[in-house]
């Protein structure tokens, strides 16, 4: 046995033990989507998190910048069951204790995550991997007869509108250019419908007119969904946070400021970190 | 390219019949008891690349203990027939041979529907979806994968073969079953039988190929290919793949303990040499020399591996091992998608 197995083995068993029943959905009865507070990981000894606290309001976008290393990429990683946080609480509306949960218990409560590495099935053509994204029976016995319904169909049209691969609807994933797999991974997530998307690094790669394009795409999804955007360009942050909006950068594990765009760049911590190197 | 193989499938349907029971021995078209048996073992062959592409091709989970299932499914079909040996055997007992020789004076409780052909047909293909139900659920769970999961599918038929060796397990030991005389009172050396399981094992290739092709096509299949292609994404999508991965490796095993219960009447032996690690890395060489992901390439690998085999082993005997590691590895460099692979390049 390699210690990996081990230690997936000690996971699976300490989560069966403490499994609640949680396919219900979230209740936002306080305006809060995302709650976490004093999260806290630490692998071999390195302190990825260390006590990192911050609320997403319900339709809220927000936008998370911070230096390599600043823990954003495992915040993320903890949202989704991805990684086990050693202490603190993440709770997804007023209910959901993402904690007790595995990836497809918080995918199917609504939560979707885009990775920073666009990730799409590439065997399969473009329509397939949004049919498989869209919402529904998630049980393997059901997928064996599935038939997709007309007002699924008019969805996939439109999801294909949206993210501008109408043209691309049967070309197997694999062969898009990087720019369109982001693309087409923001569909999936939007086939989802989740109540919660969390974006890493989503316009990696994109052209200038495509990353103009995504902008305009989250700012129209703002109020209906809750966006979390972790990004590294700091012109389509801008963008996407105005001058109204809320930024949370993170530096080594916490939060290190918060605020407007303008505020945080005014920041001297920040300037000192980050913006000002 | 669905085509040739159904003409293939129906020929072996139809000619076999005909030119070995129609045509007397001696006739230019006769086709001999000899090859009837071999077109037979092939179809099972085939059923086995078949149902290793289903979870490799497809589910990217490669096992390389396949052979346990098969040899499970023999074993099973195999009870039944030392059952009807009945008081031929060498002792003229009612039990079979090789527990008269064991001293034993009653059957063991595990043989206690192997008078029962249809009872034994069922325990030949529950217990082996059975093993891989309980197998596949923790190894998934665990999130066992890649070389992991093809070591410790190893081991288990490995371990199998151990039990099966020892006589107290009540399987013959290391000579299993053999000498068998007749299935459901039909001397199992008659012509219109061979003809008839040959028939058999065709029209279960067809019916395991149906089977494949339709769950492929569905979604499931395209969220068996998603998962072996990004399985993290598929969770992060809400899906449980272990539902979906195991799912696909109890069907393949029940597919290939079909095949072993159809294999053992036709070759008229069964024991564990058929559990050896050799004989599950074959079935995943058939597969790969056809053609991973194809469901009809591995069914040709099948034909074409064991037909060279044959070809070899009369031929230059103890040069078919390295003709068989020359031909994987030259399908793992050259030809990543196998004869399939070849066929359509040469098509283009």
């Amino acid at each position: 046995m390699t210690p990996e197995l081990l230690e997936a083995g000690a996971q699976a068993h300490s989560r069966a033990l403490t499994r609640v029943v949680t396919d219900t959905g979230p209740v936002f009865n306080q305006g809060v989507a995302l709650y976490v507070e004093d999260l806290k990981v630490a692998f071999d000894g390195f302190q990825a998190l260390g006590g990192l606290s911050f609320t997403i309001g319900v339709g809220e976008l927000r936008c998370v910048i911070g230096p390599n290393g600043a823990g954003k990429t495992t915040t993320m990683d903890c949202i989704t069951g991805k990684t086990r946080p050693d202490s603190g609480r993440v709770y997804f509306g007023s209910n959901l204790d993402l904690r007790q949960m595995n990836e497809q218990q918080i995918a199917r409560a609504g939560i979707g995550r885009k990775f920073q590495k666009p990730t799409v099935f590439e065997a399969l053509t473009v329509t397939e991997n949004l049919e498989l994204s869209l919402a529904g029976d998630r049980r393997a016995r059901f997928a064996m007869r599935a038939k997709l319904s007309g007002a699924q169909r008019d969805r996939l049209g439109e999801l294909l509108k949206t993210v501008h691969l109408a043209d691309e609807q049967s070309r197997v994933a694999g062969l898009l250019s990087h720019g369109q797999k982001q693309w087409l991974e923001i569909g999936m997530l939007l086939a989802q419908d989740p109540k919660l998307l969390l974006l890493d690094e989503p316009v990696a790669g994109m052209t200038d007119e495509e990353t103009e394009r995504t902008a305009e795409l989250f700012l129209s999804l703002e109020g209906q969904h809750s966006l979390v955007v972790v990004e590294h360009d700091m012109s389509f942050v801008a963008t996407l946070a105005g001058a109204h909006r809320t930024v949370t950068v993170l530096h080594e594990g916490k939060t290190l400021a918060e605020g407007t765009m303008a505020a945080v760049q005014s920041d001297e911590k920040v300037i000192e970190v980050y913006l000002g190197r | 390219m669905k085509k040739p193989l159904l003409i293939a499938l129906a020929a072996v349907l139809l000619l076999v019949p005909l030119l070995h029971l129609v045509f007397p021995p001696g006739h230019a078209l006769h086709l001999s008891e000899f090859y009837v048996g071999l077109l037979g073992k092939f179809l099972c062959f085939a059923i086995c690349a078949l149902a290793l592409d289903l979870i490799w091709g497809f589910g990217g989970i490669l096992s390389l203990g396949h052979g346990l299932f098969f040899a499970l499914g023999g074993y099973g079909m195999g009870m039944y027939l030392m059952r009807q040996i009945g008081r031929d055997g060498q002792y003229q007992s009612d039990l079979p041979d090789f527990m008269v020789f064991l001293n034993w004076k009653e059957l063991p409780w595990h043989w206690a529907l192997s008078d029962s052909l249809v009872g034994q047909i069922i325990l030949a293909l529950a217990v082996p979806g059975l093993l891989a139900a309980v197998f596949g659920y923790f190894a998934f769970r665990s999130r066992i994968q890649g070389v992991y999961f093809s070591i410790i599918t190893q081991a288990l038929t490995v371990a199998a073969m151990l039990l099966f060796f020892r006589n107290e397990t009540g399987f013959g030991g290391n000579n299993g079953f053999t000498d068998f005389k007749r299935i459901a009172g039909l001397a199992i050396t008659s012509p219109g039988m061979k003809v008839g399981l040959c028939v058999a094992s065709g029209i279960a290739l067809i019916g395991c190929y149906l089977l494949a092709r339709w769950l492929t096509q569905s979604r499931w299949g395209r969220i068996l290919q998603a998962i072996r292609d990004a399985e993290g994404r598929v969770r992060f999508l809400g899906y449980d793949p272990v539902a979906y991965k195991l799912s696909a490796y109890v069907i393949s095993a029940m597919m290939c303990a079909l095949a072993g219960m159809l294999y053992v009447p036709q070759v008229g032996i069964i024991n564990p040499g058929e559990m050896s690690p050799a004989a599950s890395i074959e079935m995943a060489i058939w597969a790969a020399v056809g053609g991973r992901g194809t469901l009809i390439g591995p069914v040709f690998g099948a034909f074409f591996v064991n037909g060279t085999k044959s070809v070899f082993t009369a031929v230059w005997p103890e040069g078919w091992l390295y003709v068989l590691g020359g031909l994987f590895i030259a399908v793992t460099l050259f030809l990543p998608q196998g004869l399939m692979g070849l066929a359509r390049r040469f098509k283009r």
